[in-house]
C-alpha cells in the first residue's frame, strides 16, 4: 500500500516537472481578452494609422493600429507595376537622380510631421538608404509628392529625422566618403580623404516643399541614428556615430575596438547663424531636386548644381561629442527633451544623458579633449545616470508619455521598460525574435499616446504558415496602456520595416483627398470632356488623346499606326467621384499599367514591334460592363499608308 | 349676402399674415426647392440631387453616371426649360401676394391662397410628367434593359429601383414656401372665426 502512494507520488512529480522542461512559449504570454481588444468591428475603423518603412521593398505601407490590417503600399523610392509609379511618363522623373533613373532603393525610416513637437500629420517623410535621397508623402493624398537627392552622402541612414516643428529634416550619412573633384582615392588615406556629412534640409512650413540648406563636414565616422531635441532641447540635434576608429577594412572587429564612441550634438540654431551671417562656403555638388504637380498631374526633375557647407572645426559652437559606450545605435530624446538615451548595441547598460547638464557642462568647458577642435564633453558631467542591466543589445528606445522609455533589445529579444528618472528596470516582455524598431503612436513626439506599442521583428521562424526560404517579417501589438506590457497581436508585414511612427486617425481621415476635380487638371494632355477626344501624328510620334468613363474608351478604335512609331496614350479619367480608378493597358507594352485616378490624366508610351490589330482594356475594375470597357488599336508596317482614323461607338 | 362676405374687410393682423406668405416666397431665390436622393449598397453614402430655382446642384454628374447603364437622358440644366421663366413666375407671385395684401379684403385672401395653391399643384404635375418622360424615353440601346422600359422615380416619398433606393421630395426653399401657404390658412380660419355679429354690423 505505502510503494504505491510512493509511485504515485513519483508519477505525479515526473508530471508535474515534464512541461517544465521547456521554455516558455508565445501561448504562456497571452493573457485576458486579448482578441477582442485588437478586433475592429466590420465597418469599424482603426484608432491608429501606422506608417511604416518597407526597408528593402523602397516603399512604405500603411497599416491600421490595433488591428494590424495593411491598408495600402505606397510607392516611394520603388517602381510599382501595380500603379504605373516609374512607368508612366510623368512619374518617371520622381525616381530620377544624379546617377539617372534609379527604380529601387532602401527606405528604413519614417518621420511625421509635427508642430510644437506634436504630430500634425501633414505630411511623412522616408529616407533612401543606397543612394541618398528623402522623400515627402502627402498624408491627404497618400502620394509621393518630392524626392530630393542627397549629395556628399552614402548610405543615408541617419535620416529622416525631423526637428519639432519641421523647420528641417536631416541626413547624416552612414558611410563617409571622399567628396568634390579629389574623390578618386585610395581607400587606405580614409583618415585624411574622408568626410562624413550632415544635411538639414529645410521644410517650407506651408508648402512642405524641401529645399537643402547646408551641410555640416563631420569627421569621417559612420553616423548611424539621430533625433531632434524638443521642447527644452529645442535647436540641437543628436546623431549616434560608430566606428570612430574610423577603419575602413572589416568592420565588425575594427570599428568595435573604442569603450566609447560617440553622441555628436549639433547646435543647429547657431549653424543657422552662421549661414545667415554668410560663413557657409558653397560648393560644388550635383543633385536632383524632384517635384510632383497635383495640378499639372506630373513630376519634374531639376538639377542642382552646387550646397553651402559649414566646416566646424573653424566654426565654434555647432558641435560637441558626448561619450557613449560601444558603438551606439539608436540615440533618442524623451518628450520632455531633457533626456537624451543612447543604445549602445553592444554595451552592458544604457546611458541616459541630461540635456541640462551638457549645457553646464558647455559653459564650464568641462572637456575631457577635441577632436579637431571640436570638444569631446567629460561622460559623467553629461550623464543623467544609466539602466543596469536592461538585457542585451540595446537598439532603440520609444516612451510613452507616463514617464516610462521602452528599449528593444536586438540580442535578448527583448522590450525592457523603464523609468526614465529613476532608470529602474520596471517590466520585461518577449519578442518573436530578434527585435528591430519599436513604435508608439506619438512616441517620438512631446505628446505620445501611450496605449499601443509594436515591435518591428528582424526574424519571424515558426510565427506563421511556413513560406519556403523567405518568410514574412513580423510585428507584434503590445497593450502599453497598464503597469505590465501584455502581448496582444502577432502580424506579418510588407517587406522589411525598420522604423514606424503611428499617430490618431483623427488627424488625417477627414481630410483626404476623393477625386481630383477634373475643371483643375493642368495637365497639357488633358481632356475636360468625351468630344475632345482624338489622335495627332507628330512625325513618328502618335499621341492619342483618350478619356476613360464607366465604361468605355474614347476613341476605342485607332488606326494608322506603324510599326516603331512612338505611341502615347494620354489617358484623362473623367470621373469625378470617390473610389473609381480606370486602368489601361495594352498587349505587348514593355511598361506597366497605367491606374488613373478620378480627373487626373496619364500617360504610357508604346513602341509597336510587329503589325496587327492589338486589344486594350481597363485593368480596375470600374462597374458592371467593366469587361466592355475595351478598345482596338491597328499598327500596319513601317511606312504604310494607312490613313489615321480613330472613333467610338460608330458601327459601319 | 354671399357676395358682400367676401368683401369683407380682413382684419389688420390677418393682412399682415398675407404679407407674410408673400415675402416667404422670397427665399426660394436662393434656396434649393427640391431634391431627390439614391442609396445602394456601393453608395452607403448616398447621392443627391438639388433642384434650385434656376439650376440644378449636387451628385448630378455621378447620378448620369449610373443612370446610363439603363439608358436614361443625361440629366443637365438644359433639361428644364421652366428654370428659364421660374424666376418671373415666382416674381409674380411675390406680387401678387404684396396686391393681395395691399387690398386686405377676403376675396384678395382666398384669390391669393387659390393662386399658391394651384402654383403648388402645377409644380408637382410638372414633376410628374417630367418623371414620366424621363423615366419611359429609356435609350434603347442601354446595356441594361429594365422590365417594361420605364424606370420612374417617385413622385415623392421613397421607391425601390433595382439596387437603389430612392428619394424624392421638397427641401428648404419648398418647405418655407409650404409655411408661408400655411399662414395664408391660418388667416382664412381666423377670418372665419371672427363672431358674425361683426360681419352683420358691416353689411
Amino acid at each position: 500500500m505505502e510503494k504505491k502512494v510512493w509511485l504515485l507520488a513519483i508519477g505525479l512529480t515526473a508530471l508535474a516537472l515534464a512541461p517544465g522542461c521547456k521554455p516558455k512559449g508565445a501561448q504562456t504570454a497571452i493573457t485576458g481578452d486579448a482578441a477582442s481588444k485588437v478586433y475592429v468591428a466590420p465597418g469599424n475603423h482603426d484608432e491608429f494609422y501606422n506608417i511604416v518603412s518597407g526597408g528593402f521593398n523602397g516603399q512604405m505601407s500603411v497599416v491600421g493600429l490595433p488591428s494590424g490590417r495593411v491598408l495600402k503600399i505606397l510607392p516611394v523610392f520603388s517602381v510599382n507595376p501595380e500603379n504605373g509609379w516609374g512607368y508612366s511618363e510623368e512619374s518617371k522623373p520622381m525616381l530620377n537622380t544624379s546617377h539617372g533613373f534609379v527604380p529601387w532603393d532602401d527606405l528604413h525610416h519614417i518621420a511625421i510631421s509635427t508642430t510644437n513637437a506634436e504630430h500634425d500629420a501633414r505630411w511623412a517623410f522616408g529616407n533612401a538608404n543606397n543612394t541618398p535621397r528623402i522623400a515627402r508623402i502627402d498624408l491627404n493624398t497618400f502620394k509621393t509628392v518630392e524626392i530630393i537627392e542627397i549629395p556628399n552622402s552614402a548610405g543615408n541612414h541617419s535620416s529622416p529625422f525631423i526637428t519639432q516643428n519641421t523647420e528641417y529634416v536631416v541626413a547624416g550619412t552612414r558611410f563617409s566618403v571622399p567628396v568634390g573633384e579629389k574623390n578618386d582615392v585610395s581607400i587606405d588615406s580614409y583618415k585624411e580623404n574622408f568626410k562624413g556629412y550632415i544635411s538639414f534640409i529645410a521644410v517650407n512650413p506651408e508648402s512642405g516643399e524641401m529645399n537643402l540648406s547646408f551641410q555640416i563636414e563631420a569627421p569621417p565616422f559612420n553616423f548611424d541614428l539621430a533625433r531632434a531635441g524638443k521642447n527644452k532641447s529645442h535647436g540641437w540635434f543628436f546623431f549616434s556615430t560608430y566606428n570612430t576608429e574610423m577603419a575602413h577594412t572589416l568592420l565588425e572587429v575594427n570599428a568595435s575596438q573604442k569603450d566609447k564612441d560617440f553622441i555628436m550634438a549639433i547646435n543647429w540654431k547657431k549653424a543657422e547663424e552662421y549661414v545667415k551671417a554668410g560663413q557657409g562656403t558653397k560648393k560644388k555638388a550635383k543633385y536632383v531636386h524632384n517635384k510632383w504637380n497635383e495640378e499639372t498631374h506630373s513630376a519634374t526633375s531639376t538639377m542642382m548644381e552646387d550646397v553651402l557647407t559649414l566646416d566646424p572645426t573653424v566654426l565654434k559652437d555647432i558641435v560637441y561629442f558626448i561619450p557613449c559606450p560601444k558603438s551606439p545605435h539608436g540615440t533618442d530624446t524623451d518628450p520632455t527633451g531633457e533626456y537624451i538615451v543612447g543604445s549602445g548595441k553592444l554595451a552592458a547598460i544604457i546611458p541616459v544623458f541630461s540635456f541640462t547638464k551638457m549645457l553646464a557642462a558647455i559653459e564650464s568647458k568641462d572637456f575631457e579633449g577635441d577632436i579637431n577642435g571640436m570638444p569631446v564633453l567629460k561622460y559623467e558631467s553629461v550623464l543623467h545616470g544609466e539602466v543596469v542591466k536592461p538585457g542585451l543589445g540595446p537598439l532603440h528606445t520609444e516612451f510613452d508619455g507616463k514617464g516610462f522609455a521602452y528599449t528593444s533589445m536586438f540580442v535578448s529579444s527583448e522590450i525592457v521598460k523603464w523609468n526614465i528618472e529613476t532608470l529602474e528596470v520596471v517590466d520585461r516582455v518577449p519578442t518573436y525574435y530578434s527585435v528591430g524598431h519599436l513604435s508608439i503612436p506619438g512616441g517620438p513626439t512631446g505628446k505620445p499616446h501611450g496605449k499601443y506599442m509594436v515591435a518591428y521583428n528582424k526574424i519571424t521562424k515558426d510565427r506563421y504558415l511556413p513560406t519556403g526560404p523567405e518568410l514574412a517579417h513580423s510585428a507584434q501589438l503590445y497593450d502599453i496602456s497598464g503597469d505590465k506590457m501584455q502581448l496582444l497581436l502577432d502580424f506579418p508585414t510588407i517587406g522589411e520595416p525598420h522604423y514606424a511612427e503611428a499617430f490618431p486617425a483623427s488627424l488625417i481621415k477627414d481630410r483626404q483627398v476623393k477625386f481630383y476635380p477634373i475643371e483643375k487638371n493642368q495637365s497639357p494632355y488633358a481632356l475636360k470632356g468625351i468630344t475632345d477626344a482624338r489622335v495627332e501624328r507628330k512625325g513618328n510620334e502618335v499621341h492619342v488623346y483618350m478619356t476613360s468613363i464607366r465604361s468605355n474608351f474614347r476613341p476605342d478604335n485607332i488606326e494608322g499606326v506603324n510599326v516603331g512609331d512612338e505611341v502615347y496614350f494620354h489617358v484623362t479619367n473623367l470621373e469625378q467621384d470617390w473610389d473609381v480608378p480606370h486602368g489601361f493597358a495594352i498587349k505587348g507594352a514593355n511598361t506597366a499599367e497605367l491606374l488613373i485616378m478620378p480627373g487626373e490624366t496619364s500617360t504610357l508610351k508604346w513602341v509597336p514591334d510587329r503589325t496587327g490589330v492589338f486589344p486594350f482594356y481597363c485593368t480596375d475594375f470600374c462597374s458592371a460592363l467593366h469587361q466592355e470597357m475595351q478598345g482596338y488599336l491597328r499598327v500596319s508596317p513601317k511606312g504604310s499608308s494607312t490613313a489615321l482614323k480613330f472613333s467610338t461607338g460608330v458601327v459601319e | 349676402m354671399l357676395i358682400p362676405s367676401i368683401m369683407k374687410t380682413l382684419s389688420f393682423s390677418n393682412r399682415i399674415l398675407i404679407l407674410l406668405a408673400a415675402l416667404l416666397i422670397i427665399p426660394s431665390y436662393f434656396t434649393p426647392l427640391w431634391q431627390i436622393s439614391l442609396w445602394a449598397p456601393q453608395y452607403p453614402e448616398g447621392l443627391n440631387m438639388k433642384i434650385w430655382i434656376d439650376h440644378l446642384s449636387g451628385n448630378v454628374d455621378q447620378i448620369n453616371g449610373v443612370n446610363h447603364y439603363i439608358g436614361m437622358r443625361h440629366i443637365g440644366d438644359e433639361m428644364f426649360p421652366e428654370f428659364s421663366f421660374l424666376i418671373y413666375v415666382i416674381g409674380v407671385l411675390i406680387a401678387l401676394g404684396v396686391i393681395a395684401f395691399l387690398i386686405g379684403k377676403r376675396w384678395s385672401l382666398y384669390s391669393f391662397f387659390g393662386l399658391m395653391t394651384f402654383f403648388g399643384l402645377a409644380v408637382l404635375a410638372d414633376m410628374y410628367r417630367w418623371g414620366y418622360q424621363y423615366g419611359h424615353n429609356l435609350d434603347s440601346k442601354a446595356a441594361i434593359k429594365v422590365e417594361g422600359m420605364s424606370y420612374q422615380p417617385p413622385l415623392i416619398g421613397y421607391k425601390e429601383l433595382l439596387n437603389f433606393l430612392a428619394y424624392s421630395g421638397p427641401d428648404t426653399g419648398s418647405w418655407i414656401l409650404i409655411g408661408g401657404v400655411g399662414l395664408l390658412l391660418v388667416a382664412i380660419i381666423r377670418d372665419r372665426m371672427e363672431k358674425p355679429a361683426l360681419v352683420l354690423k358691416t353689411v
